[in-house]
């Protein structure tokens, strides 16, 4: 009986956890396009040399 | 267009995003891959001026920020053009930011919803299998009122659709879906403190949230489909927006959209150009075709001092127009007039859904206070009987009859998404399947809604490439008729354009003419050819061509006529055209009942005949003044190519070149609708197994939760049963078919 008192309330805040998670991404903005999110962690452009050398190129 | 060189003057767009700092909204067309995101946000992001990029592959939307100094919207635009992508000025519609904000809205109170009940999952699955084994009153009292504690914010959270749509229903004096769910969550709560209070053993706090959790899945997922296809049509509507070009405080001409117009500017219209606002032709002599407007094929000549309306093509010369306030236009007034008495009719349909709800609500609680009656007279205690009545209520809570609709909807509308159909009403689908008369409209409805040249099977194939590529550099639109013969034609560097004659070009040394017959010196002939037929012809050298042009039926026309007729659909033809017009066409696609020259209240009139005589009939129109009887239809469709005002009053629109969506739709929401009876009978067997269940008192919050999520299941997986139509090309993608759209008919 006593373990319950730490068990269920650390089982509730790791739920009210991921559900603050949710709230946050959807405030920003995560799902408002969730076809292009699954391409975007497939491309660089992330990485700051990468967009210089696309610049230099163009020039 | 905007893609034209010209600088086009697009503040209306632009909004402040910061000091010196301004952003638009693009609809890009011809997004089809992966690749598009990174060239498209490359391409932009290293633009001068250009603070931010990105691109919604779902809504296929590009939000730009740029520093105000450095960047001009129009530049950013062409710059796209070069980089081979069509960017369109978008703004969001005030129908669909608020689409977008229930959509976020339902999601949280799904996640909510969600969250509460895996915890009270949790703790119930811990409460019923201790009480078949050894668990002490008090940890069950314990984890009853964390139960408690999770539910009753969470059910007053994520409740509040279901809420505030049962108390609008009480307030109009109709009883929706919505009431009995509402009823039934607050019952099942409010008992359930009770036992808790009591320690009683039975606690229906997990029925009532898993209820709430299981509903909101379907909305949400109704509201998305329904958000996406808004987004679709708001984009058509940005790639079909055309410019104005007004003249400036000192003559200078600058391109405008077209929603930045007033009454009183003065615009010039183009051949070629279709006329952007009402207003009077202060100068410039020129024949436009109305065929939009008034269904009329015949070209009707203008002169300064006539009025014109939007939408009107303008064929041979430049007018300058003035524009006058939306409204005053008595064609205009007339057509908004009738739209307003027709729309009353539409609205006093009953949904399915609701009229279910209307006769199970009365029922389910009469049964429940049946029960609790019952146990009182067999001499159960007060207690024991309110428990055992609630669970009656909360067993039939419609769990199954409120996603039977819902579920069938949503499958529905992602068919008729994919297949090109845009469904813009809710109870478009069971409208839709209870037709059995189908009126079309004639001009733009059963034939393309622009002209085409009808003899290109007699000309020789190098006159005809030739004669294609020399018409690509004209905008007149026979011409574009012409260069419609041969996709991507490249015109002649040298092609010359003679304003209202033609177009000529030096062709292996010797000039080449495409025009009237007196440009290219040939005789004159006439009554060998009909009087709704234009012609021009072709001169090089010794050879030459005539090409006929006029209005011909869509590719499918007579196929899915056909098909209609074998499934029983009475056809019929209302048309604005002249009757010796409509009549030859009707015999084509074997119409008995065709009638020509009607007016728009005229055709009401027919319309309101047929439905007095018990018909339920179903309007095809793209037309001004197919808008009032789009209206007053009891379900309607508008190709994409209609006038705006038509497409706001049909239930849906159809985009490409066949009429086949017509017969498509209507397969789908017949399907839709015995799958959403069969669902409410799955709905009705489980109630009969359920509910005597319930008031015999065998109902534990295990059963319940067993039966809920079961019958829901059940009904789902039945929707998912319904095919898809067949889409004409099985392996050309959505996007694909909505390029060739765009490129082919929005142009014209």
């Amino acid at each position: 009986m006593n373990i319950l008192v730490y068990l269920v309330p650390t089982a509730l805040g790791l739920g009210l956890l991921a559900l603050t998670a949710f709230m946050w991404s959807l405030k920003n903005g995560q799902y408002d396009d969730v076809e292009g999110t699954a391409y975007r962690i497939l491309s660089d452009d992330d990485v700051e040399e990468d967009i210089e050398r696309k610049r230099e190129r163009r020039r | 267009m905007l893609a034209t060189p010209e600088a086009v003057d697009l503040s209306l767009f632009t909004r402040s995003a910061g000091p010196g700092e301004r952003s638009i909204d693009l609809a890009i067309e011809g997004v089809d891959c992966a690749a598009c995101l990174d060239d498209i946000e490359g391409t932009m992001k290293s633009a001068a001026g250009v603070v931010s990029a990105r691109l919604n592959l779902t809504t296929h939307r590009l939000a730009l920020v740029f520093r105000d100094a450095e960047a001009d919207a129009s530049v950013l635009i062409r710059t796209l053009a070069r980089a081979g992508y069509k960017a369109y000025p978008f703004e969001q519609s005030r129908v669909e930011r608020d689409e977008q904000r229930r959509t976020q809205w339902l999601l949280k109170c799904l996640a909510v919803a969600g969250f509460a009940s895996m915890n009270i999952m949790l703790l119930s699955v811990s409460v019923w299998s201790g009480n078949v084994a050894d668990i002490t009153p008090e940890t069950r009292d314990f984890f009853h009122w964390l139960s408690a504690l999770i539910a009753l914010p969470a059910a007053a959270y994520a409740g509040q659709p279901f809420f505030i749509s049962a108390i609008a229903g009480v307030r109009a004096g109709k009883l929706n879906m919505d009431f009995p769910i509402s009823l039934g969550i607050l019952l099942a709560l409010t008992m359930s403190v009770f036992e808790t209070l009591f320690h009683g053993e039975h606690a229906y706090f997990d029925s009532a949230v898993m209820l709430l959790l299981f509903l909101l899945a379907g909305r949400y997922l109704d509201q998305s489909m329904r958000r996406r296809t808004r987004a679709a049509a708001g984009n058509l509507a940005a790639l079909k927006g055309d410019v104005a070009h007004r003249f400036g405080p000192e003559g200078q001409v600058v391109a405008v959209p077209v929603g930045a117009l007033l009454a009183g500017d003065r615009i010039l219209v183009r051949p070629g150009d279709r006329v952007p606002a009402d207003g009077l032709v202060l100068s410039g002599t020129s024949e436009v075709d109305t065929s939009i407007i008034t269904g009329e094929t015949m070209r009707r000549a203008l002169r300064p001092g006539m009025p014109v309306h939007a939408g009107a093509m303008n064929f041979d010369g430049a007018l300058t127009v003035e524009v006058t306030a939306a409204g005053q236009g008595t064609l205009l007034d007339e057509v908004a007039r009738l739209i307003e008495k027709a729309g009353a009719a539409k609205s006093r349909y009953m949904r399915l859904a609701d009229r279910a709800a209307r006769i199970y609500a009365p029922m389910v609680h009469v049964a429940a206070a049946a029960t609790l009656v019952f146990w009182l007279l067999a001499g159960a205690g007060a207690h024991q009987a309110i428990v055992i009545a609630i669970s009656v209520l909360i067993i039939t809570c419609p769990c199954a009859l409120a996603l039977a609709v819902p579920a069938v909807q949503v499958v529905a509308s992602g068919h008729l998404f994919r297949a090109g159909i845009y469904l813009n009403a809710a109870d478009a689908l069971e409208r839709l399947a209870e037709i059995d008369t189908i009126v079309f409209d004639k001009t733009g409805t059963l034939t393309h809604p622009h002209p085409d040249v009808v003899n290109a099977g007699m000309i020789p194939d190098d006159l005809r490439r030739a004669a294609a590529r020399l018409a690509a550099s004209s905008r007149h639109p026979l011409a574009m008729a012409v260069a419609r013969l041969q996709a991507d034609a490249a015109p002649y560097d040298d092609a010359e354009e003679v304003s209202g004659a033609g177009v000529r070009a030096m062709v292996d040394g010797v000039e080449m003419r495409l025009g009237s017959a007196r440009f290219c010196d040939l005789p004159k002939e006439r009554g060998s050819i009909a009087p709704d037929v234009s012609v021009i012809y072709l001169r090089h050298g010794d050879r030459r061509a005539r090409f006929e042009i006029r209005q011909s039926l869509r590719s499918d026309a007579r196929d899915t006529m056909d098909r209609l007729r074998r499934h029983g659909y009475d056809l019929r033809i209302l048309s604005g055209d002249r009757p010796e017009a409509v009549a030859p066409l009707a015999d084509i696609l074997g119409i008995v009942s065709a009638r020509g020259g009607l007016d728009p209240s005229q055709k009401i009139a027919e319309i309101e005949a047929l439905r007095a005589n018990g018909r339920k009939v179903l309007m095809v129109g793209d037309g001004l003044n197919d808008a009032p009887a789009l209206a007053a239809a009891h379900a309607s469709l508008s190709p994409v190519t209609a006038i705006d005002l038509a497409q706001a009053q049909a239930d849906a629109i159809f985009l490409g070149e066949r009429l086949a969506p017509v017969a498509q739709s209507l397969d789908v929401a017949r399907q839709a609708r015995a799958l959403m009876r069969q669902n409410l009978g799955i709905a009705i067997i489980y109630n009969l197994v359920a509910v005597p269940l319930a008031v015999a008192g065998h109902v534990t919050p295990l059963i319940a939760a067993a039966a809920m999520s079961g019958s829901s299941i059940i009904v789902t997986l039945n929707a998912l049963r319904m095919r898809a139509p067949a889409v004409a090309k099985p392996n050309d993608s959505h996007d694909e078919r909505v390029l060739r759209l765009t490129t082919s008919e929005l142009r014209t």
